[in-house]
């Protein structure tokens, strides 16, 4: 139903894709691929949603302890291509304070990069 | 609202993700109802808090009920469990700058997330259980 459908490393960049509801599982399944790079010395990590339409607050909450992991290396956590009603809850939920949103990945990559 | 106001009912199980059957069912009744998309995303999205929060916190076994209720002006979502209850004045606004940097949980987000993607919400509990009364309006208030 949800899962990551890609992750590749671009320019320091590690670019995680995901697909379906962003509910626990998929978050989890987010924050274990990100700490692995983490770990290994990424610090920069793109979310690329243009494939999940829908999130829970659950799967939201993983997503903040995964700022809270960039933040004790002084990593950074971005967005790309959000559904609108996923960023506005990250805006009701004070995510975006902690993060960049972008239109698109090339965008992102462009910035980030 | 008179008794003719058409009524959609759902009786959801306690099983994980069950929460995005009622939100196929808020789609429909949006679109019967000719609700923006925006709209209708902020229901779906206010009502898997709403499930998420009543298959959770109320801590019953048996199933939680959705009215959707339809009327011209608005449709009017209630979700209704048989759990424990809860004292609706004891829930706190969280906030995210206190929850970083601190062993605060990062949950508990669904009340407020509710709140602001509905146009009216209403909480009636007790030891019997929880219903929760929810609406969106058809046309915004400026």
């Amino acid at each position: 139903m949800s899962k990551i459908i890609g992750t590749e490393e671009k320019g320091g960049v590690v670019i995680i894709s995901t697909e379906g509801y962003l509910n626990k599982d998929l978050a989890l399944a987010v924050m274990e691929e990100a700490s692995k790079h983490i770990d290994n010395g990424t610090i920069n990590i793109l979310i690329n949603l243009s494939k999940s339409n829908i999130v829970n607050s659950i799967g939201a909450s993983i997503i903040i302890e995964l700022i809270e992991k960039l933040q004790e290396v002084n990593g950074s956590l971005s967005f790309c291509e959000l559904p609108s009603i996923i960023e506005k809850t990250f805006k009701i939920m004070g995510l975006t304070k902690y993060c960049d949103t972008f239109e698109n990945q090339e965008a992102a990559l462009e910035q980030l990069t | 609202m008179s008794e003719a106001n058409p009524t959609v009912e759902l009786k959801l199980p306690i099983i994980e993700n069950m929460e995005l059957v009622a939100t196929q069912t808020s789609e429909v009744v949006s679109k019967h109802m000719d609700l923006s998309e925006e709209k209708t995303s902020e229901i779906s999205m206010a009502l898997i808090e709403a499930c998420i929060n009543a298959f959770e916190h109320s801590e019953t076994k048996s199933e939680i009920y959705i009215h959707f209720i339809i009327s011209d002006d608005r449709l009017t979502i209630k979700v209704i469990d048989k759990g424990k209850g809860f004292d609706t004045s004891n829930v706190k606004i969280p906030n995210i700058e206190k929850k970083l940097k601190s062993n605060e949980r990062k949950r508990g987000w669904g009340i407020l997330l509710i709140k602001e993607l509905m146009d009216s919400v209403d909480f009636e509990s007790s030891n019997d259980g929880t219903t929760l009364t929810m609406v969106k309006n058809k046309i915004n208030n400026e």
